[in-house]
């Protein structure tokens, strides 16, 4: 497993090492699975009650294949940690939060501030993601309905 | 000749390199021989000059240093179709120079 | 037109905030280019030629005077006096500094303007019919539909790290203006059989060095679900696009690798998926945004004549205006290609000249055009000459619109670091070439349209005829291609033959319009007697 460098969750870190993917669908015991950029996500839908901890790599931070595949787990009901590895920049952890990732263990460790700063950046979002945060457009209607 | 060049950081401006430092003018542009990737890698990683790549270069029978594309004839001068705004507006044939 | 909001306001003010850290990062040495430079181009800002390159985001095309004179005061601030506007409807500076960049943004976010998503792998700047609530043939307003999009796909987290960029254009007319089907998601809003509103959606489109047309995914799409089938779209291909090779990630590759079918089958697939987690907005959110885009209270009861006494007024008002849907009024069109001119430059002062007459005449709008024109388009008929006599005064009362003079033509090798040729002086000599007015308006509609590279800024698979700069052994050539379309009768130009230098593609220009006045029947365009006869008679013109 790759020591994650931020982590937003507060239960146990997963102990178990991450398999690959065709290892992880292979061993029926397996909890922890690692995806390449080119790898399917949806392969794991099947079988995600058994995941506690998906490893999502991005091998350069211009591939955002892993932007979806975080996503597509989230909508399917996954609740466990999400974890970006690899070339994860500070100007990308904005996104991948929106997108479900919630825990961060990028190859050269970012500056813990500039990290919260790039997290608080932007005040509202246009749209509805993984995440809890409200679009602008229904924060406009909901503003009429409260007076 | 092997020439250096590149834009300035913080204004864009194209710049040459001379033997020492980063000019505005290719007429001052240095030879860089068999150093240019080092003194190239030196200059980038110092964030003196950004986008900077090695051409090929000559003398003209001036002795005028002439970069050997059209493309950093134009970055020498500047637009063609705008003799105003390049670095010789007083000089109506410049353009001629780049073809 | 569209007004921010606090919440408008305040994303465009934080992405400010956000690149003037950016680049401050740089400036310190705390990042290199290859980090920065998807960050800068995300705001639209390339290091070119001669210096940096600011394109400023015009959405769908629309400015108000206000936003004019902004544009000017920054080309006279920051720049060197001038701006260009491009084939995507935007304004580009030349001459940026970098350390100014961000304050330019914030002279921007003043008049509600930015530069986000303007280059770089993402979804770029919407476009849309320069006529939009103008047009006499449309069937509504396609701009609030425009507006929608520009907000939802604003910093969209699944789609800001895209294989590739990624264009949307958007229309409600029968006649295209916009170049759609060169786009890789555009739409052009319909009513079904029911009356009801909604999108003719086509998907892959593209120029470049492999250019494809778009086809047809889907033949009525319910307006309100369309921004669950654009992320369907945009899923399948973020997923699927190959990442290897730069050349070939455009969603158009992807279309054509896994076949229209299979294609448009993984969308539905992903649209249904979309569709279940209710990401659209509500009808309120439209009601709110089209109240934006009400038409401005034209006024009844105004002549429809025009007093064509001034024989060279008669000729501007004959080419230059179009029918508006108002009576009384006209659309007008501001020609940006006066002969040996740049194509789409414009000067600090016309920019405040065209801002003045916008606000006086034109219910303070504006509009810029995919062939790098100008739009002024509520104008009452007549206060038609007043502004014909100032235009004119200004350089800008050009008699040219869609004639072989009004040429499109990327900046080329004269500003453009991609460039291999130069495209502005070819322009130039062309439009020379052809003068006299008198010989346009007997040759009639013909598209030129010039690139300076394959990269295709200057739509040469979409000319009638087309040009494109190529590098051959270290000088410039041009290949001429003929038989392109980017109006609603799409087609792909293709090459007639061995390329030219500079002088001999302006001779074979003229030659193949020669011959098409040899051979055409009554009321053909060049480009109808092109697709008659074919390549031949043509060949045999330009090379003998």
């Amino acid at each position: 497993m790759v020591e994650p460098q931020f982590r937003f969750r507060d239960d146990p870190v997963p102990e178990e090492p991450a398999v690959s993917l065709d290892s992880f669908l292979d061993q029926s015991n397996a909890s922890a699975v690692r995806l390449e950029a080119g790898d399917d996500v949806r392969l794991l839908l099947p079988v995600l009650d058994r995941v506690r901890l998906v490893e999502i790599d991005f091998p350069k931070f211009r591939d955002g294949r892993g932007f979806s595949s975080a996503r597509i787990l989230r909508e399917a009901g996954y609740s466990g940690e999400i974890k970006a590895t690899g070339d994860v920049l500070v100007d990308l952890v904005f996104f991948m939060r929106r997108c479900g990732f919630d825990s961060f263990a990028p190859d050269v460790a970012l500056n813990p501030d500039d990290v919260e700063a790039a997290l608080n950046r932007y005040p509202y979002v246009y749209q509805h993601a993984a995440d809890a945060a409200v679009p602008i457009w229904a924060l406009r209607h909901n503003h009429e309905s409260h007076g | 000749m092997k020439i250096l060049t590149g834009n300035d950081l913080k204004t864009g401006a194209v710049v040459w390199w001379d033997g020492s430092g980063w000019s505005l003018h290719v007429e001052e542009a240095a030879d860089a021989g068999e150093h240019a990737d080092v003194i190239l890698a030196t200059e980038t990683a110092a964030c003196r000059v950004n986008g900077g790549y090695i051409i090929d270069g000559m003398r003209d029978g001036d002795g005028k240093v002439r970069p050997a594309h059209i493309k950093d004839r134009i970055r020498a001068l500047g637009p063609t179709v705008r003799p105003d705004l390049t670095l010789k507006p007083a000089d109506p044939a410049a353009g001629s120079w780049v073809i | 037109m569209y007004r921010y909001d606090h919440y408008d306001q305040a994303m465009v003010d934080a992405r400010v905030a956000e690149f003037r850290d950016q680049t401050r990062r740089r400036i310190e040495g705390h990042m290199n280019d290859d980090q920065f430079k998807p960050l800068r181009l995300k705001n639209g800002l390339y290091l070119q030629l001669h210096a940096y390159m600011l394109r400023v985001a015009i959405p769908y095309g629309t400015l108000d005077s206000r936003q004019m004179r902004k544009l000017a005061h920054i080309a006279r601030t920051y720049d060197r006096g001038y701006g260009h506007f491009t084939t995507r409807q935007n304004i580009q500076y030349n001459w940026i500094k970098l350390e100014e960049a961000p304050d330019i943004l914030a002279e921007l976010a003043t008049v509600e303007m930015h530069a986000i998503q303007t280059s770089g792998e993402s979804i770029r700047n919407i476009s849309a019919d320069q006529y939009a609530g103008a047009a006499a043939d449309e069937i509504m307003d396609p701009r609030p539909w425009a507006e929608m999009l520009r907000q939802m796909t604003t910093f969209h987290p699944e789609f800001s790290y895209l294989p590739r960029k990624f264009k949307i254009a958007v229309i409600a007319a029968a006649e295209d203006r916009a170049a759609l089907r060169w786009h890789d998601f555009a739409l052009r809003i319909v009513r079904n059989p029911a009356g009801e509103q909604g999108f003719e959606v086509f998907a892959g489109g593209g120029m470049g060095r492999t250019p494809f047309i778009a086809y047809r995914i889907r033949e009525f799409l319910p307006a309100a679900q369309i921004f669950s089938y654009l992320q369907a779209v945009l899923r399948v291909w973020n997923l699927h696009a190959r990442r290897d090779n730069i050349h070939k990630q455009r969603m158009k590759i992807l279309v054509h690798d896994l076949g229209e079918a299979e294609f448009t089958r993984q969308v539905e697939e992903q649209f249904a998926q979309f569709l279940m987690l209710k990401t659209d907005f509500p009808q309120a959110e439209y009601d709110r945004i089209a109240a934006y885009f009400t038409p401005p209270p034209f006024e009844s009861g105004l002549a429809d004549e025009v007093d064509r006494a001034d024989p060279d007024f008669a000729l501007w008002v004959d080419r230059q205006t179009v029918a508006h849907k108002a009576p009384g009024y006209a659309i007008v069109n501001i020609s940006l290609k006066p002969i040996g001119g740049i194509p789409g430059d414009i000067s600090a002062e016309q920019m405040e000249l065209v801002a003045d007459l916008a606000e006086r005449y034109s219910f303070d709008e504006l509009r810029a055009s995919h062939a790098q024109n100008l739009v002024l388009p509520h104008v009452r008929k007549q206060d038609l000459y007043a502004v014909w006599q100032a235009l004119d005064a200004a350089g800008l009362g050009g008699v040219n619109l869609d004639l072989v003079t009004d040429i499109i033509a990327c900046p080329g090798l004269d500003y453009c670091s991609l460039a291999n040729a130069r495209s502005i002086p070819l322009a130039q000599k062309i439009a020379e070439r052809f003068a006299d007015l008198d010989r346009q308006l007997e040759v009639g509609e013909v598209k030129i349209k010039i690139s300076g590279c394959i990269n295709a800024c200057g739509h040469h698979h979409a000319g009638h005829i087309g040009i494109l700069g190529v590098d051959r052994k270290g000088t410039e050539n041009y290949q001429l291609l003929l038989g392109g379309s980017g109006a609603e009768d799409t087609s792909q130009a293709k090459i007639a033959g061995p390329g030219f230098d500079e002088n001999g593609v302006v001779d074979a220009v003229e030659r193949a319009i020669e011959r098409y006045r040899a051979i055409r029947s009554d009321g053909e365009r060049f480009i109808d007697t092109f697709r008659r006869v074919g390549f031949e008679p043509f060949k045999e013109a330009i090379y003998g």
